[in-house]
């Protein structure tokens, strides 16, 4: 593998930059839009923002295949699931799924997943499924390999019952953030605003991030 | 019965000439056979009552008992053959457990009512098998919401505010109208569903009986349990009270 051709078999990834953070009346999701196959950009505008139900969204990171093949089956199960019961299946269910998946193929999988939402049970949620096949619940939560960044300003800036423009703010900034400090990040920011309505979806192009010390 | 002779009550796989499944009628008379048991919906939660007949003096109290637990939220009664609700009761259990290894949380009884009435019609179907010669109520206390079926041998399942099978299903259900069951408190319903199975117990056909009380509501924080002993005493002393004051009436009347 090692030679000057090896990035031609490396595998295809979501070097990353995701989160997802709740606010009063339900969850911003966000991600950045780079997808790398080693150090090449394969996609530089992907959409990692990936539709389970109307109301249930997941952002992924690790492998592109993976994640994509697991998305596609939780979503399969959750849209028979609502059909039997005859209403949207909880956000906390499709976690479940989720992570029964990412656990009994932890050994086989490159999979970590936020799970975001919202029902008519618990409103806004957030599980956040990390490598391993672990599901916790976290009012805010961020993922993939720009993240570590960018701990620190989500424990500062992060507070409960924003409101949406604000949560749109944090996360928009957070992201830009993560991605101007990671280099398998970047690209735009995608947006996903989920609440008892659906989704609305945004983007926010590179020119129009927000700018930040750079040094 | 008219059908008797002609061939078709012998397999749950043939239908009669005018449209009927014998074998499925007879397993309705199987649960007429056995003890009354009634369901109540009240405002905060339902109760189920059982009328055991004991049907031996040697039997230890609390045995063949006719009311289980199938989730920590839901409960099951059942009249009929007893070791054919035994299995019903293992296929629920089993149920509600395979709905929280794979969703993680507690099963809907409009789900769990789905899947075991599917398996009981199921029964219905087939030469080599006979149907279940019991029918259920199943009833739950979910997010303040309490909700209550019951199943038949045929497979077919209902909603119900109120309700009886067995024995005297009819004289309970006519006692059970004149109630305004949803409006009642759950202890209030304990000594209406004690009084009821007490009223409907008939004394010259079956000698001893047992009365099974279980709740599954506010009180119990939506878990299904036996009424607490305090709440049996006075149920058991409501309905001993107005079985007297009815006799003392008849006398009068006389």
């Amino acid at each position: 593998m090692e030679g000057p051709n090896d990035w031609m078999d490396a595998p295809h990834s979501t070097g990353t930059s995701i989160m997802a953070a709740e606010f009063d009346n339900g969850v911003i999701i966000g991600a950045d839009s780079r997808s790398t196959t080693g150090a090449y950009i394969a996609n530089r505008v992907a959409d990692k923002l990936t539709r389970i139900t109307d109301r249930i969204y997941c952002c992924r990171s690790g492998s592109a295949a993976d994640t994509q093949a697991i998305a596609d089956i939780v979503s399969y199960h959750l849209e028979f699931h609502g059909m039997e019961l005859g209403g949207d299946p909880l956000v906390e269910i499709g976690a479940n799924v989720f992570k029964e998946l990412c656990y009994n193929y932890r050994d086989s999988l490159m999979a970590g997943i936020l799970v975001a939402g919202w029902d008519k049970k618990k409103g806004g949620q957030i599980y956040s499924i990390p490598i391993g096949g672990m599901c916790v619940r976290q009012p805010v939560s961020i993922g993939g390999s720009g993240s570590s960044y960018v701990y620190g300003y989500v424990d500062a800036n992060f507070k409960p019952n924003m409101t949406q423009e604000e949560c749109v703010k944090f996360v928009t900034n957070t992201l830009a953030l993560a991605m101007s400090r990671d280099g398998s990040s970047g690209g735009v920011v995608r947006l996903g605003i989920i609440t008892e309505k659906g989704i609305e979806r945004r983007v926010v192009l590179g020119n129009e991030l927000p700018k930040f010390y750079e040094n | 019965m008219s059908s008797i002779g002609t061939g078709y009550d012998l397999s749950a796989s043939q239908f009669s000439p005018d449209g009927r499944v014998f074998q499925v009628e007879y397993a309705m008379k199987a649960v007429e056979n056995s003890g009354t048991v009634l369901g109540l919906k009240g405002s905060d939660g339902i109760i189920l009552a059982a009328e055991k007949l004991i049907l031996s003096k040697l039997h230890e109290p609390g045995t063949n008992q006719r009311i289980f637990n199938i989730d920590k939220h839901i409960g099951m009664a059942f009249s009929g053959l007893i070791a054919d609700a035994r299995q019903v009761v293992q296929i629920a259990r089993r149920e509600a457990a395979d709905y929280r290894q794979q969703y993680g949380v507690s099963i809907p009884l409009k789900y769990l009512n789905d899947r075991v009435s599917m398996y009981m019609h199921a029964y219905t179907l087939y030469s080599a098998i006979r149907p279940y010669g019991c029918s259920v109520i199943l009833a739950s206390y979910e997010d303040g919401e309490p909700t209550m079926y019951t199943i038949d041998p045929s497979g077919v399942s209902y909603g119900y505010h109120g309700c009886a099978t067995g024995k005297a299903k009819q004289a309970a259900k006519t006692e059970i109208e004149k109630l305004k069951v949803s409006q009642l408190p759950c202890r209030e319903l304990a000594k209406e569903a004690a009084k009821i199975i007490y009223l409907v117990h008939d004394e010259l056909k079956d000698k001893n009986f047992e009365l099974e009380l279980s709740w599954v509501c506010k009180e119990s924080n939506g878990l299904h349990q036996k009424v607490p002993d305090n709440v049996y005493q006075e149920a058991e002393r409501a309905a001993k009270q107005a079985m007297e004051a009815d006799s003392e009436s008849d006398t009068d009347d006389l």
